[in-house]
């Protein structure tokens, strides 16, 4: 048996490969990019939502929606797995396999894309353009808005 | 090892009408947000021509038989009867549910999709010789029909029979694979012919209690999908709040194809040990074919009514199961084929009489339908009569081999209470002729409306296809015969 | 030191079967009753794998089955969540035992 060293030496290379990438993004837009500090750029990121409140606050039931979609398609990925491992083997066939299912994921995607279940704005909002915030704006204004 | 493999042109032909299914479900899936609400019936004649292309290719499937794709699937005479059914099961279904969901405002192309859907997961578990592809068509079956089961999703039934036919509908088949997770940890295969040689072998020493724990954790998924006793609870109500032609569908459909994989892999993998699974299988006959038949007796609302019954003639065909032999499969599937047109048509008979929100689904709202619409109410009386089982009809060769194939295998006292329950359930069907044709219309009822072109073609066909297996049961029944003798080589 | 054998996962997965189980049959609210359901599936999934390892590395036959029953599920629990927001927009509750519309 090969020492471990031998063996996790390649998972170590792709661990500080992976620092080396995050660190260069983080330190690069902090070195580049322009500052601005407000009271809504201040406060956590918590994906749109109030970071501060009670907890027991009711969801859009859009959350439900998407995050149930984003799972749907992300498993979709794991089939990638057993077919990368032999698609050198098989070549066009694999190919030609990996076609169809990714069709069919697609007018999966269409179906839901048409049916509106991306669009996180009800249809009135779109046709007004947001007006340019304030700087001062307070994150609830912004959620008010939506 | 498997990366030589390559499937011949013959295995796609095989797999043929499940590719045409999806390829039609997917289509309309994609036309559907790009037609208007006025041409969704468009939809619903695309989805009838992909059905009847499917049936085409499920007959001439036959021509090449074979397993296909590594042993994933297998078409045989069994799987081929069972393909044909369900796909028969869904054209009734698409050409009963136009007049229903133009009275609803509920036309769409999600709910063909879904029927499409639904058929494919069957055709796949009809012909699965594998456990893994037999849990995936359960489950695309499954899914499939927990959507359809609240399609109305404006109604507060239709949501909450949607909700326990999918929470007891998942625990079930969560069980089911438990159950196979085992058996693929004591055989180290899942293929059903392989488990039976590692079974047969006497050379491997087999732990038979986890084998026989497996198969009764198996028989958990199997039996709720067949709404067989323990596991009946969710069928009346599921069939009550779901919108009627779906109650159709899943009566038939998915029970069919549940039965098929009961029977594939009990008599086929299970086999050599049929000790240790007979018994309980017994035991859930008896108990479905009372529970089912006494329950019936008491109910008011016909959709309920009908779901007890199907209930009882899940227990009928268990007892055809209990006898794990050849022509116990040959009876349970010439029964599953006289069932399916029998309870189709009494469906669609309910769909058409229920009115708008399904307000009129009681047994007094039968009364007088012998005046107000002749032809319907005949068409009921023959459903109903070969739900008893009256000669001249499929319902009765149905029974009679069923109970001549228990009693070849000794089963006296299964034979003796299934007759005496089928006598029950005689008081309960004549009751509603009685309704139909002795009590006059209430006043004031307001005119049922013709039957419309698509409910008269799935009404004649279904009783057409029930008299025929009446009066010329021999045909279909050889073919069961030979097939069923396949499953226990 | 003990090495991890098959027995090991199937007592974990027995485990996980268990819960799952006392889940589904005690709690009242739904969205509980399908995270147990998940569970039962995940004991499956570990039962799989773990045979798959015990039968060799030809025996892929367990593992492949686990990404098909994690697709299933995640489609199931798709489902139920939708079927419950559909219930709950109408019937405002997501207790089990105040479903009861259509008498059990």
């Amino acid at each position: 048996m090969r020492p471990y060293t031998e063996i996790y030496f390649p998972v170590v290379v792709q661990i500080i490969i992976a620092i080396a990438v995050a660190a260069g993004m983080v330190g690069g837009s902090f070195l580049l990019g322009k500052k601005v500090r407000n009271r809504v750029k201040d406060t956590p990121y918590e994906s749109g939502m109030q970071p501060v409140g009670s907890a027991r606050e009711r969801f859009s039931v859009k959350f439900y929606l998407v995050a149930m979609i984003f799972i749907l398609f992300d498993i979709e990925a794991m089939f990638l797995y057993p077919w990368a491992v032999v698609y050198r083997e098989l070549k066009l066939f694999a190919f030609v396999e990996m076609l169809v299912f990714v069709v069919l994921i697609l007018s999966g995607f269409f179906y839901i894309w048409k049916k509106g279940a991306l669009d996180w704005a009800p249809e009135s909002d779109k046709k007004t353009e947001p007006k340019p915030l304030p700087a001062e704006a307070s994150i609830a204004t912004i959620l008010n808005r939506h | 090892m498997f990366a030589n493999y390559l499937p011949t042109g013959a295995e796609y032909f095989r797999l043929l009408p499940e590719m045409i299914l999806t390829a039609a479900g997917t289509l309309i899936m994609v036309l559907e947000p790009l037609t208007g609400y006025r041409r969704k019936r468009f939809l619903g004649h695309l989805a009838l021509a992909g059905l009847l292309a499917a049936l085409w290719a499920a007959v001439v499937a036959y021509s090449s038989p074979g397993p296909a794709f590594n042993r994933l699937i297998v078409v045989d005479g069994f799987a081929t009867f069972f393909r044909v059914l369900v796909i028969v099961v869904g054209i009734l279904t698409v050409l009963s549910c136009w007049d229903f969901l133009a009275r609803h405002k509920a036309e769409s192309g999600e709910f063909y999709s879904l029927i499409l859907f639904s058929v494919v997961g069957q055709c796949v578990m009809v012909s699965a010789n594998e456990l893994i592809t037999l849990f995936i068509g359960l489950e695309v079956s499954s899914i499939a029909t927990y959507v359809l089961a609240g399609y109305l999703r404006d109604d507060k039934r239709a949501n909450e029979a949607a909700l326990k036919y999918f929470l007891l509908g998942s625990f079930a088949t969560a069980f089911l694979l438990y159950g196979v997770a085992w058996i693929y940890g004591v055989t180290g295969t899942t293929n059903l012919v392989d488990i039976r040689q590692i079974l047969e072998s006497r050379d491997v020493i087999h732990p038979i209690l986890a084998v026989s724990t497996a198969a009764a954790l198996m028989f958990v998924g199997f039996a709720f999908k067949v709404s067989a006793a323990p596991f009946q609870i969710w069928a009346p109500d599921v069939y009550q709040g779901a919108p009627t032609p779906v109650a159709a569908f899943m009566s038939a459909g998915p029970k069919a194809a549940g039965f098929a994989i009961l029977l594939r892999v009990y008599l086929t993998a299970f086999g050599p040990i049929d000790q240790s699974w007979v018994p309980f299988v017994w035991t859930c006959a008896l108990a479905t074919m009372v529970i089912g038949n006494f329950a019936a007796l008491a109910q008011n609302n016909v959709k309920r009514l009908l779901a007890y019954s199907s209930i009882a003639h899940a227990g009928y065909i268990m007892v055809a199961v209990a006898t794990g032999t050849a022509p116990g499969a040959a009876a349970a599937m010439f029964y599953l084929a006289a069932y399916a047109f029998m309870n189709v048509g009494a469906f669609v008979v309910v769909s058409h009489i229920s009115g708008r929100g399904e307000r009129k689904v009681n047994i007094d709202d039968l009364a007088g339908l012998s005046s107000r619409q002749p032809l319907t109410a005949a068409l009921f009386s023959v459903f109903l009569l070969s739900l008893i089982g009256v000669p001249l009809t499929g319902g009765f060769f149905g029974k009679f081999y069923i109970f001549k194939a228990a009693i070849d295998s000794q089963l006296y006292w299964l034979t003796i209470l299934g007759l005496l329950t089928s006598a029950v359930a005689a008081y309960y069907y004549l009751r509603l002729i009685v309704v139909m044709y002795m009590r006059p219309a209430v006043d004031g009822e307001e005119e049922l409306p013709p039957l419309g072109g698509g409910l008269k073609t799935a009404l004649w066909a279904s009783a057409l296809g029930t008299l025929a297996l009446g009066i010329f049961p021999s045909a279909v029944l050889n073919f069961a015969g030979a097939s069923g003798a396949m499953l226990v080589r | 030191m003990h090495p991890i054998t098959t027995a090991h996962y199937v007592a974990l997965s027995a485990a996980l079967l268990l819960i799952g189980t006392l889940g589904v049959l005690t709690r009242r609210n739904i969205v509980i009753i399908l995270m147990s359901i998940e569970l039962i599936l995940n004991a499956a999934n570990i039962n799989l794998v773990a045979f798959s390892r015990y039968w060799g590395p030809e025996n892929m036959n367990g593992q492949i089955f686990a990404i098909f029953v994690i697709t299933v599920a995640v489609a199931e629990a798709a489902v139920g969540l939708g079927i419950l927001i559909a219930l709950f927009r109408n019937k405002e509750t997501v207790q089990a035992d105040e479903i009861d519309l259509l008498k059990w």
